[in-house]
């Protein structure tokens, strides 16, 4: 089984310092591109190896590129972001290819880049990512030592900077175009589309904001193909090896990059050990806190997007978030209710009014004042905080766990109403 | 145009435009608050949403915010759908779950917006069971009062306050459910522009404190159309009263002045009006009982006004009506204007210019609309703050023009228009004697001696016209000179603003020469001059002599009865010159509101009705005359307007026995009799009979209240209606309850919208004229045909004297005008006296700031703290002007330092 992206990551060893990565093949993709190849045969290649986003949305990689105006009349600068802003709830993927690699990364950035023709590039790190700030900062200074970033890369004429660029621990800078606010010394709330970014992003230039996973993807796909990209799905829709995390009372939670299409009940029974002992599965979050719940009776479901979005949720950032038997189903809701009321930015209504109401909801329920209307309440802003209705992701995100823990675990709300206390304590 | 369907009907709606504007544009009542036609679209608030339908056989639609959709020919969308409906009503519910409903404490009722939109959408009923979350309030000065509890989140203010007015101190805060719309700390408002966050804001968070003290519900006040008092703008506004008091002024929405906004010297320089320092009744001085009666009063002018020589001191302040008025009862040969020959030299320059037609003259909306803008020698900000705030748009939509160009994005999306904009801006050249705000925004800035912007003036109309004579000019400006041509040969709508602040009237030739040079090359040419007070154009276009002249006359002729209308002299001249003249008149009878040093000298001292009790026509600094009304009958019989007063007089100094009365129609029907320079000036408005339907017009809304009762501790029966009889208007609730004509609007206000935001029904669009928009009467006709006949007198460049500095007067927006100075707020704000000079000045003679320096002005000695700015010309002091308590300055001449106190 080949795993392109963690194959050289040994959680507890130190990463590859630029030596050790350019021994190991490192850089090479770069090489092959900056000589052999045009911006659009890039585009091109990425497309065709059908690689989707791994931050969550799954949008085709090299179509995204493929709004960026290019050629002579192209607005400059051009930005390449990368986004590592990971604050989901339940995932850490991205900080497994931060710590782990982060040459990967930068390679991966140039090359997008050198795709886009972008002339600056940003890392936006989350806050508390300190060692991957810290492992960034020097592999950048290798890179820019080794003359594979700042001007005439290589001799190629093709020019990028590369800055680090640390957040201040706001989840809404995950979404691309709060992230561009922040970025560029505003508020972090987000922007309205159209204009895309691809259009109007970063100081109003063509700007494209990729996940960090979707980056260290690229060396790969340039060294060896989008063939043996698409090769790598296990029989999936969806092409190349993905970054799954389990979190939650199992014996063995993790991180494993696997066959994109591998199965709920691989997943879990497999790689995250099963259930602990005394505890049985009552529901999961397949892609992180914003996606609905899954029950036992998904656990044959593949992940990959097509696949989970058919049985009722989202595939997301592909960390899965399992919850047991003895675990209340409304505390637990309750509990990411609060973080994403913490977390609106206060820009549209429905979020900024909306998810503190359904935090106070879920907290009367699970301290017995709770009551019928309530849960009809509850049940209304899944509803009303749908796509469309807000100004970005976050509330119809937030809206996910809720409304199919409704679906699911229905009784549990109807039992803490009907004792008046939450029956799992 | 495009075809769209709304609930299945057909219309045909602007192209361009967004859905909201388009509904609201149409009249159908569609619930909105993060959208302003002045700032634009954002999609916060969620509030406008509608369904749209892929086509005719759509049924399902989806739910789109109106504010954010372009129209597209064949649209169909559904404002009454029952979804959309819906979530309208929930977006009100969430607003509301942390308002606290406090309207009945809150000045914002009865013209809330949040209530409208409440009603509205059919919210009612209270689901949300927990504690709202609360705020602090903070200080923000004397204007506005901070309740943040209120505040439903629309971020309208710190759009406007940063945005559009380019403020910085008002910011927002916090994030989720916590957000905060307020100052870093508490203090003092920075921005002049601050009072119009009370019409922005949506709800009561930002009121206006000054009505506060005298609080009065909209639909309790008697309101009138009324125009500015306090700069040459000329700017619209409401006036409201109640129990004989003024209570507040608010913006009257004028697609060609003023649009949305004011400045807050307009907003809340009106207290002036409640002074206790107004004169009540009429004195004749040195008598046992100086107070008289109407009948006494005439009877004792009866000997002044004949047997006299008759000499009239007119008013910038004062209407065209009051200034015609004594034109005409003094004869023409005998008015003077009540302000300094070197006023007069300047303003009669400008009129002459004005009057050639070459050039025409720029409204605000011209302004707003130029895309290349050069201010030659005015300092806008101070002297006319709201066109420095279209000066402001301007430059903004320039840049959004530019930046828009072969770009799908749409001109209404706002926050997209300001991404792509970020820090780039449209042309503007503020080349004036020391620093501004508008500086920030300038792509060219220049800091000179008057003598030397006019030079620049010239030397810029030349790089244009090559004809004329070449100016030599030193690099530091002679670069500056051609970028401003450049930028200007480029344009296609400059406009050029100058004016007559610092007494300069190469500057007005200067400014006409770029102007007329630009004729060449573009499509429109905009000019416009700044005039110090409310009527000084209206004055100067009367085209009498200054006062240095009518001291004159006084010296040579015996027997003088001089007539000052509503002027303080000893703020327009020198204090020994306004002392000469009361010492040569014989009897002096002053017509004034407020007592003042002038009133002092009076041996007949007349009440004069403010502009709150007076009906009377401005004339702006374009020349537009434009008609104010009466807002109320002040309960003290003697308070009238100064033209009535005057025209009483008229039949006693003739001695003819037909007493009438007059209106202010045949007034100004007097005044194009005697002057033909002001034809067409009674065409300001409709006249006095205008009727709608046959019946009046109400100053009154029809929710008024307490009318039988208000008196009724006074007397227990109803109190007549007073009657108007110089006006279309009523005084009481009574009378065509329709929307009335563009001029005669006494308060916004609609079915369903009790707010402000009630004047998209009164427009033919949002954010677009007024139906039938009436606004005002331009004196000066533009003929197309004219040719420029440059000026080429060039002045010689500035030289710095010795040990001597070039006094310029330094205007303050709160403190320099007269009669706002009245109100306590600004009163407060006002700076106290200073001397400012350049860093290169100071440092020699080791000033720094705070040092105390006493100069000495020809015989007089000052002795002020010191300012430094970097921005002034080495040679040059600029003192404030026109301050209370400050001794009018003899501007542009020479000062001497002769002590320093470190």
């Amino acid at each position: 089984m080949e795993r392109p992206l963690t194959q050289y990551i040994h959680p507890g060893c130190p990463p590859f310092d630029i030596r050790e990565y350019e021994m190991t093949g490192g850089y090479s993709a770069l090489q092959k591109v900056l000589k052999s190849m045009t911006p659009q045969e890039v585009q091109k290649l990425v497309q065709d190896s059908g690689l989707k986003g791994r931050g969550g949305a799954g949008f085709n990689t090299g179509m995204k590129w493929s709004f960026v105006p290019m050629g002579d009349s192209a607005p400059h600068p051009k930005y390449l972001i990368a986004n590592a802003d990971e604050m989901e709830p339940g995932t850490f993927k991205d900080r497994l290819l931060l710590e782990g690699n982060p040459h990967q990364l930068i390679e991966g950035m140039i090359l997008a880049a050198y795709a886009i023709q972008a002339d600056v590039s940003y890392i936006f790190l989350r806050w508390a990512y300190k060692k991957a700030a810290q492992l960034l900062r020097k592999s950048i200074h290798e890179a820019y030592a080794a003359g594979l970033l700042g001007k005439n890369i290589l001799g190629s004429g093709f020019s990028l900077e590369m800055h680090l660029h640390t957040g201040v621990g706001r989840y809404m800078c995950g979404e691309e175009t709060a992230l561009l606010n922040a970025l560029e010394g505003k508020r972090a709330t987000p922007r309205a589309k159209p204009p895309f970014p691809q259009i109007s992003g970063l100081y109003g230039k063509p700007t494209i904001v990729n996940n960090v996973e979707t980056l260290c993807n690229l060396p790969h796909i340039v060294n060896n193909g989008a063939e043996w990209f698409k090769s790598l799905g296990n029989g999936s829709a969806d092409s190349g090896t993905k970054l799954y995390g389990v979190s939650g009372k199992v014996n063995n939670p993790g991180c494993w990059e696997l066959p994109m299409g591998v199965t709920v009940r691989e997943l879990i029974e497999e790689h995250a050990g099963g259930m602990k002992n005394g505890y049985q599965l009552k529901g999961f979050l397949p892609g992180g806190a914003s996606t609905d719940f899954l029950t036992a009776e998904h656990l044959d479901v593949k992940m990959d997007f097509a696949s989970v979005t058919a049985a009722g949720s989202r595939l997301g950032t592909g960390t899965m978030v399992v919850m047991d038997d003895a675990t209340c189903p409304v505390g637990f809701v309750h509990n990411l209710q609060h973080f994403f009321a913490q977390e609106s930015c206060g820009w549209c209504t429905p979020c900024r009014e909306g998810l503190p109401w359904v935090e106070k909801l879920l907290l009367s329920l699970e301290q017995g004042s709770g009551t019928t209307e309530d849960v009809e309440l509850l049940q209304m802003h899944t509803q009303w905080l749908g796509p469309g209705n807000t100004f970005c992701a976050l509330a119809p995100g937030a809206m996910e766990p809720l409304q199919s823990a409704l679906k699911y675990f229905r009784e549990d709300f109807e039992k803490h109403v009907a004792l008046r206390r939450c029956p799992y304590q | 145009m495009s075809t769209i369907y709304i609930d299945n009907k057909q219309y045909e709606v602007k192209a361009g435009k967004n859905l909201l504007e388009a509904c609201l544009g149409l009249g159908i009542d569609l619930p909105y608050f993060c959208w302003h036609p002045a700032l634009g679209s954002v999609g916060a608030c969620r509030q406008c949403a509608v369904k749209v339908f892929k086509d005719e056989n759509d049924t399902h639609g989806r739910l789109v915010m109106s504010c954010m959709e372009s129209i597209r020919d064949g649209l169909h969308l559904s404002v009454s759908d029952k979804t959309a409906k819906a979530f309208r009503s929930q977006v009100i519910e969430w607003l509301m779950t942390n308002h606290p409903h406090d309207c009945p404490v809150c000045d914002e009722g009865g013209s809330c917006h949040l209530q409208d939109m409440t009603v509205m959408t059919g919210h009612d009923y209270r689901r949300y069971h927990y504690k709202k979350r609360t705020y602090t309030n903070q200080y923000l000065g004397p204007f506005i009062h901070h309740e943040m509890n209120r505040c439903i989140q629309c971020y309208r203010c710190v759009r406007y306050y940063h945005e559009y007015a380019g403020g910085k101190d008002l910011n927002v805060f916090a994030a989720h459910n916590h957000v905060y719309f307020g100052r870093e700390r508490d203090g003092i408002l920075e921005s002049p522009f601050s009072g119009n966050l009370v019409e922005v804001c949506p709800t009561g968070v930002f009121t206006d404190k000054t009505l506060r003290e005298h609080y009065t519900r909209k639909w309790d006040l008697t309101t009138a159309p009324s125009v500015c008092n306090h700069c040459s703008v000329g700017c619209n506004t409401i006036a409201g009263e109640r129990y004989g008091q003024l209570r507040c002024i608010t913006n009257r929405y004028n697609s060609q002045v003023n649009g949305y906004f004011l400045c807050d010297r307009g907003r809340f320089g009106y207290e002036f009006v409640n002074s206790a320092n107004r004169i009540t009744q009429p004195l004749i001085r040195n008598r046992t009982v100086e107070a008289v009666d109407e009948a006494v009063l005439m009877d004792h002018l009866r000997a002044l006004l004949t047997n006299h020589t008759l000499i009239g001191i007119g008013s910038p302040r004062a209407s065209m009506e009051s200034n015609i008025a004594l034109m005409q009862l003094v004869g023409k040969e005998n008015f003077y204007q009540g302000i300094s020959d070197n006023a007069v030299f300047v303003e009669k320059r400008i009129v002459e210019v004005m009057q050639s037609g070459v050039i025409k003259t720029a409204s605000l909306h011209d302004i707003q609309q130029s895309d290349a803008i050069v201010i030659l020698g005015e300092d806008l900000w101070n002297t006319a703050p709201v066109m420095a705030l279209a000066v402001r748009q301007g430059v903004m939509k320039t840049a959004a023009h530019q930046a828009l160009q072969n770009r799908a994005i749409a001109e209404w999306h706002d926050a997209a228009v300001k991404e792509l904009v970020q820090q780039e801006k449209g042309f503007l050249a503020n080349c004036t004697v020391s620093s501004s705000p508008l500086d920030e925004i300038s792509s060219s800035v220049m800091h000179k001696a008057p003598e030397d912007l006019a030079r620049l003036g010239f030397a810029i109309a030349q790089r244009l016209n090559m004809v004329l004579p070449v100016v030599q000019l030193n690099d530091d400006m002679s670069t500056p000179a051609a970028v401003i041509a450049a930028a200007l040969q480029k344009a296609k709508r400059p406009v050029i603003i100058s004016g007559a602040g610092y007494y300069n009237e190469a500057l007005i030739r200067a400014a006409f020469d770029i102007a007329a040079a630009c004729k060449a090359t573009a499509e429109e040419v905009h000019l416009a001059y700044v005039m110090p007070e409310c009527n000084s154009m209206g004055l100067a276009m009367m085209q009498a002599s200054g006062f240095e002249n009518a001291v004159l006359r006084t010296s040579r002729v015996n027997n003088v009865t001089a007539i000052v209308l509503e002027n303080d002299l000893y703020r327009n001249v020198p204090a020994q010159i306004a002392d000469v003249f009361f010492n040569n008149c014989q009897h002096c009878i002053v017509l004034d509101s407020l007592h003042n040093a002038t009133t002092q000298h009076a041996d007949v001292l007349i009440p004069a009705a403010s502009f709150a009790e007076a009906d009377g026509t401005l004339v702006n600094y374009e020349g537009r005359a434009q008609r104010f009304y009466q807002v109320f009958v002040p309960a003290n019989k003697n308070m009238q307007e100064s033209w009535k007063w005057l025209m009483k007089m008229q039949p006693v100094q003739t001695g003819s026995a037909v007493e009438r009365s007059y209106h202010p129609e045949e007034v100004l029907a007097m005044g194009e009799q005697l002057l033909p320079r002001l034809s067409g000036i009674t065409a300001v408005a409709p006249p006095r009979n205008f009727r709608v339907n046959g019946q009046p017009l109400p100053r009154a809304p029809h929710r008024y209240s307490g009318r039988t009762a208000m008196l009724s501790n006074l007397t227990v029966s109803e109190p007549k209606p007073k009657q108007d009889y110089d006006s279309p208007f009523t005084f009481t609730m009574e009378g065509y309850s329709g929307m009335p004509p563009s001029p005669l609007i006494p308060f916004f206000w609609s079915p369903g919208w009790n707010s402000n935001q009630a004047v998209n029904k009164y427009q033919e669009e949002p954010g677009g004229s007024l139906k039938n928009e009436h606004a005002g009467k331009l004196l000066f006709e533009y003929k197309q045909d004219a040719t420029p006949v440059y000026f080429k007198d060039i002045p010689e460049a500035f030289m710095v004297r010795h040990e001597k500095w070039l006094l310029l007067p330094q205007y303050e927006v709160f403190g320099s005008e007269e009669l706002s100075a009245y109100s306590k707020g600004i009163s407060e704000l006002s700076p106290s006296p200073y001397a400012a000079l350049s860093q290169l000045d100071a440092d020699p003679l080791s000033l720094v700031n705070g040092s105390l320096i006493t100069v000495k002005i020809f015989e007089q000695v000052y002795e002020l703290p010191v300012r430094i700015n970097a921005a002034i010309p080495k040679g040059v002091m600029l003192m404030p002007a026109g301050l209370a308590g400050m001794p009018v300055m003899a501007w542009n001449s020479w000062v001497q330092i002769i002590s320093i106190r470190l």
